[in-house]
């Protein structure tokens, strides 16, 4: 143990101890380094496996589920589409362009090694409050233009995302992105080494000392020391990458291709040891065969190295030509290191000196650490806490939250993304919930990625639950149906008891909404070890979920544009369930209370009655309900659209007994649908027969956002919603309005 | 009539253009490396958008000594169409075949939204399927798509009706607002004196098919029909 802890290494004593079994004999230092990069949580999921088996993973589409670089769905016709969510938290609290930027390297390396090409992005940010905390301010800042920057040179459009500001991310952001990618299923390659004989090529950057322990790094808590392990994080080359993924695919293209492999987390050691591991084989490589970017570098070095823009290939042995004469063309720099091997071992050599000759099987594999959870005692004194008084002027306090960092538009972000290139941007970022792409075989996908952490917090069992509520509905407005989904756990340190029940009950509410619901988790991701150094304490608990829709044509699209003379339906029923919305913590800076509960029985309801809608051409416009309720949704949909609303809030189905609850609360199960005068009566009539509230409270006229209650009116200008809405973020940024 | 569409290293709308040219139009188009040497064959040629060796060092500049650009240089001598779409243009203009300068935004930031364009030339080989005045939507994704000019250049552009597209509101009017980078007098785009090769910023081929459109228009598509002298 003295030894790992002079290597600056993670591993614990039981870890060691089973490592020590599996070899026989006392490990080197490089095997200590190369099973500390392998068995970080990062890589192996030790702490998360036994829970995350409660996700459904098969379905209709399903062609491959977790465990491999992207989940693969079929879209129809020989296509497929594939998917990846992964996080670049603790890169990015250190060095936010540096660390969000080769967290889109990275992502994108993950479908590209599938044999697809990327094609979209979405990009799920969370930071601290961007009203009180200048740090925060130049984070966000930052982390978008590293986003920017690497997405747009390599010419992959970032479609969509999400930002969440709470002040439980001053110090650990979470920067998390999620990819597509599409090819045909005859094409699809994956991460192994099937035939022994076959060359292994290292295509790519120099490894270097940067990226050293990123893996380990990402799997320990922040501390002051991290702000000194800037060489933690990796150096973003975009142009490097865009010249890897074309010249990638064009290799590919010869057929010769065996096995793709990207060079991530834990590096070479975790690559090897995973192609042979899956591939049932064994490796032997050779480290003076690596290009180096420093002369010096140790074999420990050269084996857990993180440096960007690599990727690991296996080549049909007698082909090797044939293959390198592409990596020349695009001037990617590449080299063969070693061979598929029949031994089922990892031999890594200097020259003919042989370093260490360890089983895949034992490396691939890391010993699963069983934690213990523990239910909070805030979660239930949080319920009770009593509500605040209701606003006088509740006009103002629409407007107040509506100017809410968290609900105000993102146009700022997402104007700094290319969201067009590769002409597949049907419904483009800020027009709709979830983005809309087109498919090569003529279908659509839509794509979406929600998260809510103060929902979370309060309830991780409904607030999970509700985080993939959510998402669907936005997948179900644009007029898609929920095919697959992709869950990426962010939480504290997973031996705090606190934390690990709340990771316990996040995936819970995650796996009986997946069951429920019939979705199936295509891939996903775990990261742990999110904590505040300061405050001590952990983020908030944040499952960001994405969701995947299908639509066989463009006729089933359904836009969110109300034009005047539209009724306006709500569906659903609005409950007191005012937890964590943004009224109670944005607008009273109250944290405690309910919040919205998942009925799932409802929600299976739910989602064939508003596709039921949707393919009878009923639904003009459709618009979801979530953050800041029925009146932040209403207030969006006049700036959207430009148009006024006249609402009847005596109308709006529910059990509340405040009209501040009945504008604010953010049950879900609800959508606001548009339809023609004398259609809505057919709406009315398919929701009672899939028993789903559904009542017309108003219609679009004028230019004002009205509510109406019984005598008394709220009343607010679209002009002046529209200047609050947008003038926020760019006004914290320093930007003129 | 068959065009050639450059793929420079780090090119990103290369396929984009392709696909508009041979799955929109039909017409026949290569995808044609840098590096292989000769356009020989090709009626008409388009720099495609992207970021051509990652921008380092400054936009198109190191694209513009490519020896691919010795043949464009030469069907732009002969008075054949020679377009450049937003990275293209920073290549025309870094290689002398265009006059002024493309600078960072003075927003310093990325830029990508769909803008309205007035068409302030309609005699060149790109624009005469446009009326002068009409207005034209197109998006817009850049990061150094500031025109400049010097007086005297702007002077002689403007003797020369050098001066193709402008920002605009959507009625046609010119407005701070509306010019999304800080181009000198809002140019969006810019021709040769004799009018066959056309730069500009916005993307044509973003806003060539309806369904990728968000009011349903395909205004970019006229400047590849003109391009490609189509009836119809």
């Amino acid at each position: 143990m003295e030894r790992v802890k002079q290597l600056r290494l993670n591993l614990t004593e039981e870890e060691v101890e089973h490592l020590r079994r599996g070899l026989g004999r006392e490990p080197s230092d490089l095997e200590l380094a190369i099973a500390d990069a392998e068995w970080s949580e990062h890589c192996s999921y030790k702490s998360s496996k036994p829970l995350l088996k409660l996700l459904p993973t098969q379905g209709r589409h399903v062609i491959l589920g977790p465990g491999y670089d992207a989940g693969v769905i079929d879209v129809g016709d020989g296509y497929v589409l594939t998917a990846h969510i992964e996080s670049h938290n603790h890169p990015s609290a250190i060095d936010p362009y540096g660390g969000a930027a080769t967290g889109v390297g990275g992502i994108l390396r993950d479908i590209l090694c599938m044999g697809t090409r990327p094609i979209a992005l979405l990009d799920v940010l969370r930071f601290g409050s961007i009203l009180t905390s200048s740090h925060s301010r130049w984070l966000f800042k930052h982390v978008v233009r590293g986003i920017s920057d690497y997405g747009n040179c390599v010419g992959v459009p970032t479609v969509g995302g999400e930002v969440e500001f709470d002040e439980s991310f001053e110090r650990n952001c979470l920067v998390d992105v999620v990819c597509f990618g599409v090819g045909k299923r005859s094409d699809l390659v994956l991460a192994e080494a099937r035939y022994p004989g076959d060359s292994i090529i290292l295509v790519g950057g120099l490894t270097g000392r940067d990226g050293l322990h990123g893996s380990s790094f990402a799997s320990a808590v922040l501390t002051e020391e991290s702000e000194q392990e800037r060489s933690a994080v990796q150096i973003p080359d975009p142009f490097a990458e865009k010249m890897i993924i074309e010249a990638t695919l064009e290799a590919l293209a010869t057929g010769r291709v065996r096995g793709l492999k990207d060079l991530g987390g834990g590096g070479l050691s975790c690559g090897l040891s995973e192609i042979a591991d899956k591939g049932g084989t064994g490796v032997e490589v050779d480290l003076t065969k690596v290009p180096l970017r420093e002369e010096d570098m140790h074999p420990i070095e050269i084996m857990i190295s993180e440096s960007q823009e690599r990727m690991l290939f296996v080549v049909q042995g007698g082909y090797e030509e044939e293959v390198a004469k592409i990596f020349r063309k695009y001037g990617v720099r590449y080299a063969i290191i070693g061979k598929v091997t029949d031994d089922k071992y990892v031999t890594i050599k200097r020259g003919e000196t042989v370093l260490t000759k360890i089983r895949a099987e034992l490396l691939a594999n890391a010993p699963i650490i069983y934690r213990s959870a523990k239910k909070p005692e805030y979660i239930e004194q949080l319920k009770r806490v009593p509500k605040p008084n209701e606003p006088q002027d509740l006009a103002q306090t629409i407007l107040q939250l509506i100017s809410l960092p968290n609900i105000a538009s993102k146009q700022w972000v997402y104007e700094q993304y290319d969201h067009e290139v590769g002409l597949r941007t049907v419904f483009k970022p800020g027009q709709t919930g979830a983005a809309v792409l087109r498919l090569p075989n003529g279908r659509f996908i839509a794509v979406r990625a929600d998260g809510n952490s103060k929902h979370c917090y309060l309830d991780p069992y409904n607030g999970s639950a509700g985080v993939f509520a959510e998402a669907c509905r936005n997948i179900l407005a644009v007029g898609t149906k929920p095919i697959a989904m992709l869950d990426h756990l962010q939480f504290g340190d997973p031996s705090n008891q606190e934390v690990f029940w709340a990771f316990s009950e996040s995936v819970r509410g995650i796996a009986d909404y997946a069951k429920n619901l019939d979705i199936p988790c295509i891939g996903g991701k775990v990261s742990f070890y999110n904590e505040d150094r300061v405050s001590g304490k952990a983020i908030k608990p944040t499952p960001v979920i994405a969701v995947i829709g299908l639509a066989d044509s463009l006729d089933a699209l359904t836009s969110s544009y109300f034009d005047a003379g539209t009724r306006v339906l709500i569906l659903g029923e609005t409950r007191s369930e005012l937890g964590g919305s943004e009224y109670y913590e944005g607008i009273h800076g109250l944290v405690g209370g309910v919040v919205p509960q998942v009925d799932f029985d409802y929600e299976k309801r739910l989602h064939r009655c508003v596709l039921k809608i949707i393919n009878l051409g009923l639904a003009k416009a459709i618009e979801d309900v979530s953050k800041g309720g029925l009146a932040a949704t209403l207030a969006e949909l006049c700036i959207k659209s430009g148009v006024g609303l006249v609402i009847d809030l005596s109308k709006v189905p529910n059990r509340c007994e405040r009209v501040d609850e009945i504008l604010f609360s953010e049950t879900h199960g609800r959508f606001i649908i548009g339809s023609e005068r004398g259609k809505d009566d057919r709406i009315k009539r398919i929701c009672a027969s899939f028993n789903i509230p559904c009542e017309t409270i108003g219609e679009v006229k004028g230019g004002k956002l009205i509510f109406e209650i019984g005598a008394r009116e709220i009343e607010l200008k679209v002009d002046d919603l529209e200047r609050a809405w947008r003038s926020t973020i760019p006004r914290l940024m320093g930007d003129e309005v | 009539m068959r065009i050639a569409v450059i793929v420079f290293p780090g090119s990103n709308c290369d396929r984009d253009v392709h696909h508009v040219l041979t799955d929109v139009l039909g017409v026949e188009a290569d995808l044609v490396w840098h590096a292989d040497g000769s356009l020989s064959g090709y009626d008409g040629v388009i720099l495609p958008g992207g970021f051509s060796y990652g921008d380092y060092l400054r936009a198109g500049v190191i694209a513009a000594f490519s020896p691919i650009m010795r043949e464009v240089r030469r069907m732009a001598e002969e008075g054949k169409p020679v377009l450049g779409i937003c990275n293209g243009f920073q290549i025309l203009v870094e290689s002398g075949l265009l006059p002024g300068a493309l600078m960072r935004n003075t927003g310093l930031k990325f830029v990508c939204k769909w803008v309205n364009l007035r068409v302030e030339n309609n005699e060149t080989l790109f624009t005469r399927r446009y009326s002068r005045g009409q207005v034209l939507q197109m998006p817009i994704a850049h990061n150094e798509g500031r025109y400049y000019i010097d007086p005297e250049g702007l002077k002689e552009l403007k003797e020369h009706n050098q001066i193709v597209f402008r920002y605009t509101e959507p009625d046609g009017t010119p407005s701070e607002r509306s010019n999304p980078n800080g181009s000198l007098e809002a140019i969006a785009g810019v021709c040769n004196r004799r009018g066959n090769v056309l730069g500009l910023m916005p993307h044509p081929e973003r806003a060539s098919e309806a369904v990728l459109s968000p009011s349903g228009s395909t205004d970019g598509l006229e400047v590849f029909r003109s391009m490609l002298d189509l009836g119809g």
